[in-house]
C-alpha cells in the first residue's frame, strides 16, 4: 500500500512538473504575474511528492518488503539497517529517484530563497527546473521504475554486493548527486538568462552561491570516492583515471572554472557568454556523470550499452537538454555584450587564464576518456590511453595553473602590476627553493614530478599566506588596525584563501606518493615486520561472526621506538550468501602519514598469514586538502553579500550597468 | 565569424550525439557491440605471464574452446564478477584465461592472492594494446573462442549468474561437442 502511494506520488510529481515547466514560462512571456508565481507553488508541491516517493521506497527497504522487485534485487533481511537504507540508492532505479528528490530540493530552495529575484527571471528558472524534472521523472516511470511489484513475492532478497556495503561508498553517491543536481540551478539560470536575453552583475550574484554550494558537495563527493578506492580497492592507490572517476572529475573542473568566471561577470560585467556556456557545459557533464556513477547497474563505460531501451532514453534526454540549451545559446549569446575592458595582466586576465587551463584540462580528460571509443569507430591507429597519457597531458597543464593561483589574487582589477606582485611574494621564492632542495635531497634526486609537486605546493601555500597578511596589513600597520581589517574583510576573501590553501595541501599529498614504502610478507603468529620505523607484531588471528559475514580478524601490535602505538585489526570477511570474500584494511593515520595493513591469505600449514603493509607519508593531505577546499567554499558561501539586499538589478548606472539599461 | 563561434559548441555536440546515436542504433542488443569481431579470428596476442605463470598467446589456446576474461585490480565491476569466476572454476570446471588489462603486474598478483585465482593462466597487458585489438571498452569483458581461435561470443561488463547459466555454459558445451567431434 505504502509502495503504491509512493508510486502514485511519483506519477503526480510528473504532472506537477509538466505544469511547472509550462505555466510560468507562458506567464513570463505574457507578463501575467499569477502564472509566473505559480512555478513556486509547483516546486514546493514537487518536493512534497518526491519526498513521499523517496520515503515509500525507503520504507520498503527497511521493512524488507520482498514483493517489490527492486528490494528483492538489492536487499536481504540479514543486511544491517544502515545498508538497508543506503541500499535505496545503491542501485540504478533508486539512485535515479534520489536524483529527482535532490532536484526537487534544489527547485524548492530556489523558490523559497528568491524574494529579491525579478518575477520573470524566477518564473523562467522554475520552468527550466520543471523541464529537467519532467525528463527524469519520465525516465524513471517508463524505464527504471523502483516501485514495480513481483508476483509472487520472494522469500528473501539477493542482497547488496558486499563490496558496496561500506560507509564510504554508501554516502559517496548522495554527495556526488547533490553536486550534479546543484549545477542544474546554474544551468536553469543560464537558460533563463538566454531566454530573457540579458546577463548582468546581479544575475551572477544570484547564480554564484548555488554554483558554490554544488561545487562544495561535488568536491566532497569526489574526495569520498577516491578515499573509498584507497582503502578498499587499490592497495593504496587513490586515483585511477577510470572512466567512472573522470565522469565526476570533468564537471568539477568546469564547475571550478564557472565559479571563477562568474566573479568576473559580477565584478566587471564581462565574460558573459563564456560564463553562460560554462554553466551549460557543467550541467551537461553532470548529466553524463549521473549515468556513470559507481553504484548500481551503470557501473562503467558500459553504462550506455547494458540496456538499449534505457540507453536510447538517456541519449534522448541528453540531446534534448544539451542540444536544446546549446541551440538557444547559438541564437541568443551573440547579443550578450560585455561591459568592462581589461588589460591582459589584471585580475580578469588571471581568471581568464584559470578558465582556459581548467577547460583545456577538462577537454583533455574528456578526450582521454572517449578516445578509445572513437578510434574503435574510425578504425584509426590503436593507441592506449591511461596513466601515462594523463600524466603527460593533464599534469603539465595544471602546473602553470597552480603557479597562477598563487599570483592571480594579488593582481588588481582592470590593470594589474605583475612585477609588483612578483616582488611582493619574495618570501615564497625562498620557501619554494627550500622545499625543492629538501625534496630533492630526501628522494635522492627521485621522480621529477614529486620534487616539482612539493615546490608547487609550497609556492602556493606561502603565496596564499602572503596575500592574506598583505591584505590585513600584518607587520606593516598597527596590530589593532590589522585586527580591524581582519573583521571587516569579507568572508568571500577568507573563503578564497582557504580554498586555495586546500589546493596546496592536496598537491603536497599527490606528490608524496613517491616516498611510499611497502612490505608484503608471510608472517607467522608472533613474528614481526619492520617498516619506516614501525615494528609490527602479528599477535593473533581470530574468527569472529558478523551480521551477515564471518571474519578472520587479525590483531597487529604496532610500536614505534619501543612505545606501543596501537593494536590494529585488519580483517578478511566472508559473505556466505554471495560466497565472496572482502578485505577490510586497517589504517592508522596521524594526519601526516598512514600506516596501512591488509590481511591476505593464510599461509600453508596454518599459523602464518600474508600481511601487506604500506607506509604512506602525507597521503591524508589529499583528502584533507579537498575538505579544506570545500570548507573554503562554505566560508565564502556565508558571505553576507549573498543575503543582504545588494542583489538588486542595477538600474543602468554604476559599474554594473548593462543590457538592463536598454529596457 | 563571431556568430559561427557561438555555433561551435552546438556543432561539436551534434557530432558527438550523432556518433552515440549511430552506435546505439547499429544493433539492438548493444551487449554484442561492436560485433565486427564476432565469427572472426581473434586478434593475435603473445603476452608475458603474470608472476610465475607461463606466457599467454593465441596460438597456445587453439585446439580447445577458450574463455578469455579481461580484468584489472582497480576495477569495481571486476570485483563484483570475481566470485562468479571462482564458481565457474570450482563448480563448473571451466578453464578461464585472464588478461590483466592496464594493470600493474604486482597489483594483479595481489588481487589474485587476496581473493583467489580463477584463472588457468594470466597474461599481462599493461599497455592495454591487446585490449584495444579486441575492442575492449572497459573491464571486465569476457570472450569465448572456439577451438580454431574464432571469437564466438563477447560479454560486455560483468558476467551475471543468469548470463553464465543461459549463455556461457550452453555455448561452451556446444563448442566442446563440436571440437570433440572434429578431432
Amino acid at each position: 500500500m505504502i509502495t503504491e502511494l509512493g508510486h502514485f506520488a511519483l506519477i503526480l510529481a510528473l504532472f506537477v512538473a509538466i505544469v511547472q515547466a509550462t505555466v510560468p514560462l507562458i506567464g513570463a512571456a505574457r507578463r501575467h504575474n499569477g502564472w509566473m508565481m505559480f512555478g513556486r507553488a509547483c516546486a514546493l508541491a514537487g518536493l512534497v511528492l518526491t519526498t513521499q516517493a523517496m520515503l515509500a521506497l525507503m520504507h520498503a527497504y527497511v521493512v524488507s518488503d520482498f514483493s517489490v522487485i527492486n528490494v528483492i534485487a538489492n536487499s536481504h533481511t540479514d543486511k544491517p539497517l544502515l545498508y538497508k537504507i543506503t541500499g535505496v540508492w545503491g542501485n540504478h532505479e533508486g539512485s535515479m529517484l534520489l536524483w529527482v528528490f535532490m532536484l526537487a530540493v534544489c527547485s524548492a530552495a530556489v523558490a523559497l530563497f528568491s524574494d529579491n529575484l525579478p518575477p520573470a527571471l524566477l518564473a523562467r528558472v522554475m520552468a527550466v527546473q520543471g523541464m529537467i524534472a519532467v525528463g527524469f521523472l519520465l525516465f524513471i516511470l517508463l524505464t527504471s521504475n523502483p516501485f514495480l511489484r513481483s508476483v509472487p513475492p520472494a522469500l528473501n532478497g539477493n542482497g547488496l554486493n558486499p563490496v558496496l556495503q561500506d560507509p564510504g561508498l554508501a554516502f559517496h553517491p548522495p554527495f556526488l548527486y547533490l553536486g550534479y543536481v546543484g549545477f542544474s540551478v546554474a544551468f536553469s539560470f543560464a537558460v533563463a538568462a538566454l531566454i530573457e536575453g540579458r546577463v548582468d552583475a546581479a544575475w551572477a550574484r544570484w547564480v554564484r552561491p548555488w554554483t558554490l554550494a554544488s561545487w562544495c558537495a561535488l568536491t566532497i563527493g569526489i574526495a569520498m570516492g577516491s578515499w573509498w578506492a584507497y582503502y578498499t580497492l587499490g592497495w593504496g592507490g587513490w586515483w585511477f583515471w577510470d572512466p567512472v572517476e573522470n565522469a565526476s572529475f570533468m564537471p568539477w573542473l568546469v564547475g571550478t572554472a564557472l565559479i571563477h568566471s562568474a566573479i568576473v561577470v559580477e565584478k566587471r560585467d564581462t565574460l558573459k557568454s563564456w560564463t553562460i556556456l560554462l554553466a551549460i557545459i557543467t550541467f551537461s557533464l553532470s548529466l553524463v556523470g549521473t549515468f556513470l556513477v559507481r553504484s548500481g547497474v551503470l557501473t562503467s563505460v558500459h553504462a550506455f550499452a547494458t540496456d538499449p531501451e534505457r540507453g536510447s532514453f538517456i541519449l534522448g534526454l541528453l540531446v534534448a537538454a544539451i542540444g536544446g540549451s546549446l541551440t538557444l545559446y547559438a541564437i541568443r549569446a551573440p547579443a550578450l555584450r560585455g561591459g568592462g575592458l581589461f588589460a591582459p595582466i589584471s585580475r580578469e586576465g588571471a581568471l581568464v587564464l584559470n578558465n582556459l587551463l581548467l577547460s583545456c584540462g577538462c577537454a583533455t580528460v574528456f578526450l582521454g576518456t572517449l578516445y578509445p571509443l572513437f578510434l574503435d569507430a574510425t578504425g584509426g591507429p590503436k593507441l592506449s590511453v591511461g596513466f601515462p597519457f594523463f600524466n603527460r597531458t593533464f599534469v603539465p597543464m595544471m602546473v602553470p595553473m597552480v603557479i597562477a593561483v598563487g599570483i592571480g589574487p594579488m593582481l588588481a582589477w582592470k590593470r594589474g602590476d605583475l612585477l609588483g606582485a612578483l616582488q611582493r611574494v619574495w618570501a615564497a621564492y625562498i620557501a619554494t627553493a627550500l622545499a625543492v632542495l629538501i625534496a630533492f635531497y630526501v628522494t635522492n634526486g627521485g621522480p621529477v614530478l614529486a620534487v616539482l609537486g612539493f615546490g608547487l605546493a609550497t609556492w602556493l601555500a606561502t603565496a596564499v599566506v602572503i596575500e592574506l597578511t598583505d591584505r590585513l596589513g600584518l607587520f606593516r600597520i598597527a596590530v589593532r588596525d590589522s585586527l580591524h581589517r581582519a573583521i571587516r574583510l569579507p568572508r568571500a576573501a577568507y573563503g578564497m584563501s582557504i580554498a586555495h590553501f586546500g589546493l596546496a595541501v592536496s598537491v603536497a599529498g599527490f606528490s608524496a606518493s613517491a616516498f611510499d614504502r611497502e612490505a608484503i610478507e608471510v608472517v607467522k603468529i608472533g613474528n614481526a615486520i619492520d617498516i619506516a620505523g614501525y615494528h609490527l607484531v602479528l599477535e593473533s588471528v581470530d574468527r569472529i561472526p558478523g551480521p551477515n559475514y564471518v571474519a578472520d580478524d587479525a590483531a597487529v601490535r604496532v610500536s614505534h621506538d619501543g612505545h606501543l602505538v596501537k593494536v590494529m585489526h585488519p580483517e578478511r570477511r566472508f559473505f556466505p550468501l554471495q560466497s565472496q570474500t572482502t578485505s577490510e584494511t586497517a589504517i592508522r593515520t596521524n594526519l601526516l602519514s598512514d600506516l596501512y595493513i591488509a590481511l591476505g591469505d593464510p599461509g600453508d600449514g596454518g599459523g602464518a598469514w600474508t600481511l601487506r603493509v604500506y607506509w604512506k607519508p602525507l597521503v591524508p593531505f589529499i583528502w584533507l586538502g579537498a575538505v579544506i577546499m570545500a570548507f573554503g567554499g562554505l566560508v565564502s558561501l556565508s558571505d553576507r553579500r549573498w543575503r543582504v539586499g545588494v542583489a538588486k538589478r542595477a538600474r543602468g548606472k554604476g559599474p554594473v550597468a548593462s543590457a538592463a539599461a536598454a529596457e | 565569424m563571431s556568430r559561427l563561434l557561438y555555433l561551435l559548441p552546438l556543432l561539436l555536440f551534434v557530432i558527438l550525439a550523432g556518433y552515440f546515436t549511430a552506435s546505439l542504433r547499429s544493433g539492438r542488443d548493444i551487449r554484442e557491440l561492436p560485433s565486427a569481431l564476432i565469427s572472426k579470428p581473434a586478434p593475435n596476442f603473445d603476452l608475458d605471464g603474470l608472476g610465475r605463470s607461463e606466457k599467454l598467446s593465441l596460438s597456445g589456446l587453439k585446439g580447445h574452446p577458450a574463455v578469455i576474461n579481461f580484468f584489472a585490480s582497480w576495477c569495481v565491476p571486476c570485483r563484483v564478477e570475481h566470485p562468479l569466476l571462482m564458481r565457474l572454476k570450482t563448480e563448473n570446471h571451466v578453464t578461464i584465461y585472464g588478461i590483466a588489462y592496464k594493470d600493474k603486474p604486482a597489483d594483479s598478483l595481489k588481487l589474485l592472492d587476496t581473493y583467489g585465482d580463477p584463472y588457468a593462466r594470466v597474461g599481462v597487458d599493461q599497455a592495454g594494446l591487446t585490449g584495444l585489438d579486441f575492442g575492449v571498452y572497459g573491464v571486465p569483458e569476457t570472450y569465448v573462442l572456439d577451438s580454431a581461435g574464432i571469437i564466438r561470443k563477447r560479454f560486455v561488463g560483468p558476467l551475471t549468474a543468469e548470463s553464465v547459466d543461459t549463455e556461457l555454459l550452453p555455448l561452451l558445451k556446444q563448442l566442446e561437442h563440436a571440437s570433440g567431434g572434429a578431432s
